[in-house]
């Protein structure tokens, strides 16, 4: 079957998808877009994790043709998704890579890289919903995403600073 | 395999009625991973995320109707104040992730005695209402769960609804796993205090093949809070009354050694978790509110 849906921003297609096929098979084999990774296939490690209309789900999970019609945001769009939605960095590709991701790499937050673009997704997600999140919010919405590096307090440190950097520009904004 | 996307509900009724074995497909959150590991092949596979009567609820007179698919995370979000039991057994569903997609219509339709919503179901006091071509029926929860993983409904029918009572009082909700997040019922435990009918009622999971209530279990303690005047004394309850309750729970439990846990670990937590959530929920009734705890990770003990 033809299955078409937006992809961060742009319309992709694919075809001779199989009916059973998951939407994370489709991006990554068929629509070149293999940054959100595939592990587990069943949900438990979050690494798949894209954003669909907005919520953050395991693409293991969703049959591709659930996602006909629908709009997506993968790690690949993060950039462009957080430029458009917070305003920063000029129009053409000033901002190569999102706060979140530039936390990541300062806080030193990635280790063999391969749960980045699902954490990534997921805390980007958690700062636009709470822009000051306690620690327990940020464990709670990391919940899904595991790191067998054992590298979780350099990415909740990398989080804190992504929220608190977001949070100073606000501030800064507002002067 | 064919892929079904019907755009309303009673296509999709048609559907399951010329293909009786399609499996219905909403937050994916169980079938997909059966598909991915090759354990399930279905001939048709039919998607119910266009139907957008099924993500609606309605909040009514005495019951909250909640569409199939509605997910995990809209319940914790929008029915903790009617719902606070399944809203705290939501929460401990999988992961945001898997709360954004999981349904309690696809935890029926899946009818895993692990399942986190049916103790909280069975507690509340629910029905399931089931469609088909033929008409519709209203199944009480305690009906629905059949065996391992089999459930009530007739090949040609689609859950629509789930109608659950509104909370008359405290519920609670308790659940053993090695952490708070992405665990598999080792097992749970809901209950619920109707104090308006002067009913507690208790359902759980993991201990048996079907989700059940501890009929023997409510019958000694709904007997006991008469006799003793409790409901309007509004007294505290004697530990052994709360002993005696929690033993009568392990009685019910019919468990088996799994790789989560043994049946007896299984009967000991289920005993604590009923003295627990007992304890809990009366607290909650004594000083006239309704709620029940509205924190996790073991912030409460008894």
């Amino acid at each position: 079957m033809r299955v078409t849906f937006t992809v961060n921003g742009r319309r992709h297609e694919a075809d001779d998808v199989w009916e059973g096929e998951s939407l994370l098979y489709v991006l990554r084999e068929r629509m070149g877009l293999p940054g959100s990774k595939n592990a587990c296939e069943q949900g438990e490690c979050g690494s798949c994790t894209v954003r669909l209309d907005g919520e953050p789900v395991c693409a293991c999970l969703v049959a591709a043709g659930q996602a006909e019609g629908r709009d997506l945001v993968t790690v690949e769009g993060l950039p462009e998704y957080a430029r458009k939605r917070d305003g920063t960095g000029t129009e053409e590709g000033a901002a190569e890579l999102a706060p979140v991701q530039q936390a990541f790499i300062d806080a030193g937050a990635v280790q063999c890289g391969f749960c980045t673009p699902g954490l990534l997704v997921a805390a980007d997600e958690l700062i636009e919903r709470t822009p000051q999140p306690s620690d327990a919010d940020i464990r709670e919405a990391l919940s899904g995403n595991l790191c067998r590096c054992t590298g979780y307090e350099k990415i909740l440190d990398a989080v804190r600073l992504a929220a608190a950097r977001q949070d100073a520009e606000k501030v800064e904004g507002k002067v | 395999m064919e892929f079904l996307r019907p755009a309303t509900w009673e296509e999709a009724l048609a559907a399951k009625a010329e293909h009786p074995s399609a499996v219905p497909i909403a937050g994916g959150t169980d079938v997909m991973v059966e598909i991915n590991f090759d354990a399930r092949r279905p001939g048709h596979l039919m998607d119910l995320n266009r139907i957008r009567d099924l993500h609606e609820w309605e909040v009514g007179e005495e019951n909250v109707r909640i569409g199939a698919s509605v997910p995990y995370a809209r319940i914790i979000d929008r029915l903790a104040t009617e719902l606070p039991g399944l809203a705290l057994a939501s929460h401990t569903v999988g992961s945001p992730q898997i709360r954004n997609r999981g349904s309690v219509g696809g935890n029926l339709g899946a009818a895993s005695p692990a399942g986190d919503s049916h103790p909280a179901l069975l507690a509340a006091g629910a029905e399931v209402e089931a469609e088909s071509v033929r008409g519709t029926r209203f199944i009480p929860v305690e009906e629905f769960y059949t065996g391992v993983k089999r459930n009530a409904l007739a090949d040609d029918e689609l859950i629509k609804n789930v109608h659950v009572r509104k909370a008359q009082g405290p519920q609670q909700f308790s659940k053993v796993g090695t952490r708070n997040a992405m665990v598999i019922a080792v097992c749970a435990f809901g209950i619920a205090l109707h104090p308006e009918s002067r009913v507690v009622r208790a359902g759980l999971g993991s201990v048996a093949p079907t989700p059940l209530r501890a009929r023997v279990a409510e019958d000694f303690l709904n007997a006991a809070l008469e006799d003793g005047g409790y409901w309007n004394s509004r007294a505290t309850l004697p530990p052994s009354l709360a002993r005696e309750f929690a033993e009568l729970c392990v009685g019910a439990c019919n468990p088996i050694d799994d790789v989560r846990g043994s049946a007896a670990y299984r009967r000991r937590a289920v005993g604590v978790m009923a003295r627990r959530t007992l304890g809990w929920t009366w607290e909650s009734y004594r000083k006239g509110g309704s709620q029940g705890r509205t924190t996790e990770g073991g912030a409460q003990c008894a």
